[in-house]
This record gives C-alpha cells, sequence and structure tokens, in this order.
C-alpha cells in the first residue's frame, strides 16, 4: 500500500521539478555527462591501467603510396628534425613500400614501433630504460638509457633510432637528447590526454583514414571490432611478439 | 643649505651602503628572479634542499606510470620561473635555474632533453578543444 502510495507521489513531484526548475534539471545533465567522459579518460592523477591495451590498425588499401602525412606529422609533433642525414637522423615512422614481384601487385605501409606485448627490446634493455608501460606502450626512459644500442639490434622491425647529436629546441611535451635510444611513444603525451596519435589525426586530415588508434582489449572499440570482422595481420607474427600494431591487406 | 644637502646626500650614502651590507652579508649571493607566483609549491627553504628530490620522483611517475599532475613537474617550474627577459629557464646567471646552479657549481642536466621554455600547452589545448585537431 505504502509502495503504491510511493509510485502515486513520485510524478507529481517529478513534474514540480521539471516545472519549476528545468533549468536546473538540465544543468545536473550535464555534470552527467561530464562524469562519463571522465570515466574514460583518465585523470591526470591516476596511472595507465592495464585494462587498456593501446593499439593502431593500419589499412594497407587506404594507404596512399607516395603520401608522408604520417611522417611529417610526427616529426612536427615530437620535435623530430630532418638534418638530411638519413643515416643518422631519428626516425620514428617511416613508409615502406611492398611489392610483389611476380604479380605486380605493391602496397604502402607506415612502419614504427609495433608496441608488442613480449617486446624484445625490453628484454635485452640492460638498464630497465626499455620498458612497458601498464596500458601495452613501449618506451624508453631516457633518464635510465645509457645509449648502448642493443634494443636497436633487437628490434625485428628497425623501429628505433639513436640520437646522434647534440638537440636544441625541443617539444616540451617529449623531451629528447644526445646519447640516447628513442622510438614511437604512440604520442604517449596525446594518449593520456585522451586524444590520438599524430600519425592517425595526420591521415585522416588527408583524406585517407589508413590509421586507427583505439583500445584493443575494449570489445567495443572501432579497432576491436574491425580486428574482429576483417583479416588482419601482424608484422613478422612467427615471433610471437604480439604486436599492438596491426596491418589490414597485406 | 649646501651643507644641510651634502648632509642629506652623506646620510643617504651612508644608509645605502648598511642596506648594501645586509643584503649580501659577506659573500656574493645569486641574483635569483621569481617571475610568477608569489608561493612555490613547498617553502622556499624545502625546495632548495629538496627540489631535485621532487622532481625525480615525478619524472619516474610520469614516464612509467603516465600521472602528469603538475604539481612536482619540471613543466611546472618552468611555467613560473621563466624569465621574462629570454622565455627560458637557462641563458645567464639572472635566469632561474642557471643562476643558483652557476652560483652552487652543480651541473645542471635537465636541459640537455627539456625544453626550457614553458610551452603554450593551455593555448595548444584551447585550440585543440575548439578545432576537434591538432592546431
Amino acid at each position: 500500500m505504502s509502495e503504491h502510495e510511493q509510485k502515486t507521489d513520485t510524478p507529481s513531484r517529478r513534474q514540480f521539478i521539471g516545472a519549476s526548475i528545468a533549468g536546473l534539471a538540465t544543468l545536473a545533465l550535464v555534470p552527467g555527462f561530464r562524469l562519463i567522459e571522465i570515466g574514460n579518460a583518465r585523470s591526470p592523477d591516476q596511472p595507465a591501467s592495464a585494462a587498456q591495451r593501446w593499439g593502431l590498425l593500419i589499412d594497407t588499401d587506404k594507404c596512399a603510396s607516395g603520401c608522408t602525412a604520417c611522417v611529417t606529422a610526427c616529426d612536427v609533433e615530437n620535435g623530430l628534425v630532418q638534418t638530411g642525414r638519413p643515416r643518422t637522423d631519428a626516425q620514428w615512422i617511416r613508409k615502406v613500400e611492398l611489392k610483389d614481384k611476380s604479380t605486380g601487385e605493391s602496397h604502402s605501409l607506415p612502419l614504427m614501433c609495433q608496441h608488442c606485448a613480449e617486446p624484445p627490446c625490453v628484454d635485452v634493455c640492460p638498464t630497465g630504460a626499455s620498458f612497458k608501460r601498464a596500458d601495452g606502450i613501449v618506451l624508453v626512459d631516457r633518464h635510465i638509457c645509457i645509449g648502448c644500442r642493443y634494443c636497436m639490434m633487437a628490434c625485428p622491425y628497425k623501429a628505433r633510432s639513436f640520437v646522434h647529436e647534440v638537440l636544441t629546441e625541443q617539444k616540451a611535451h617529449a623531451p629528447r637528447g644526445k646519447g640516447c635510444v628513442e622510438s614511437c611513444t604512440l604520442c604517449v603525451h596525446r594518449v593520456d590526454e585522451d586524444r590520438q596519435p599524430a600519425c592517425a589525426e595526420a591521415c585522416t586530415a588527408a583524406g585517407h583514414d589508413a590509421i586507427l588508434f583505439g583500445d584493443l582489449k575494449d570489445p567495443n572499440s572501432e579497432i576491436s571490432k574491425r580486428l574482429k570482422s576483417r583479416n588482419t595481420t601482424q608484422l613478422r607474427a612467427d615471433l610471437k611478439l604480439n604486436t599492438g600494431v596491426r596491418y589490414q591487406g597485406i | 643649505m649646501r651643507g644641510l644637502r651634502l648632509l642629506a646626500l652623506a646620510l643617504g650614502a651612508a644608509a645605502a651602503a648598511v642596506a648594501f651590507a645586509a643584503d649580501s652579508g659577506r659573500t656574493p649571493k645569486p641574483n635569483i628572479v621569481i617571475e610568477k607566483g608569489d608561493k612555490c609549491v613547498a617553502p622556499a627553504e624545502e625546495m632548495r634542499r629538496e627540489h631535485m628530490n621532487m622532481l625525480k620522483h615525478h619524472r619516474d611517475k610520469t614516464v612509467h606510470e603516465g600521472i602528469r599532475t603538475t604539481q612536482h613537474s619540471l613543466k611546472g617550474c618552468i611555467d613560473c620561473h621563466a624569465s621574462s627577459k629570454n622565455g627560458s629557464v637557462v641563458g645567464g646567471r639572472d635566469n632561474f635555474c642557471q643562476g643558483c646552479h652557476d652560483y652552487a657549481a652543480v651541473k645542471l642536466d635537465c636541459f640537455e632533453c627539456h625544453s626550457t621554455r614553458p610551452q603554450p600547452a593551455a593555448q595548444a589545448r584551447a585550440a585543440t578543444a575548439t578545432s576537434g585537431n591538432k592546431p
């Protein structure tokens, strides 16, 4: 009986609130949405969590031969200056052209640190500078790196660079200097702000949309859905490194 | 009249000399110019002794765990203490970091890799928020 009374009470109350402070109710909705956003994006005081694993899916059918938008965006974002000495210049992404000699079929693709789940660079690092973050991003802690370059030899993708020269005018979010090894950070400073890496953004801006960034552990993310529905490849899958960067169409 | 003026001048000079002696003590002190903010994240005494430990602790948290709070970050130091003259915390004896480190003869390694200038993060982020893209 009391339950029934409550039920009849509730709508009238709702109507009253709705009619009298509609404006406030709208305001209350906004924080509601904000809460969901904050639930997805990590706040700055929270550590990266193993609940996520960040990765990329690169569609080589969409990647245009000759386009270097991702490479340029990476250089600009991270302050990599190309001096015209390619043997010693740092390079975090490079474009690779694949061609099947018998059929003439060719593909273009960007190649960067594959953010392996079992990274060989981390295995061989003598100081612990090479490490994998909880969310799967493989990084170099330059405070600890001694520049021995074992990781560069261990990496099957040739993804790492050694900084040979004194640098100036680094970006505040991408500190880097002579004597350390470095590689694609998956734009970790952007990921921590809930933004996508510069290469993915530039690819979309260039109209190709070939690089998709997302959480491999979230079954509802776009990247997970595509990995589930399409035939995708890990480069050198025979090494069983479980790469975070996957390719489609090769 | 002239005598009075001379006396005033002499008194003024004496006062200035006393003030100078009190300021510098027996040894010269580094010229510390604090550009922005009236209060640091900890009292000056503590900052002088502990800033390197705070920075080191914070850097490990940031690099390895992705914790990007600003209280003990190097970026935070630079944002407040970069010189209004050259926009940097290093460059000369009047610059906040270099002034003290030169005085204490302690090598300053941070800026071989780290930027010495405040990053226009707030502006960049505001632009990002409006355009939805990196500027």
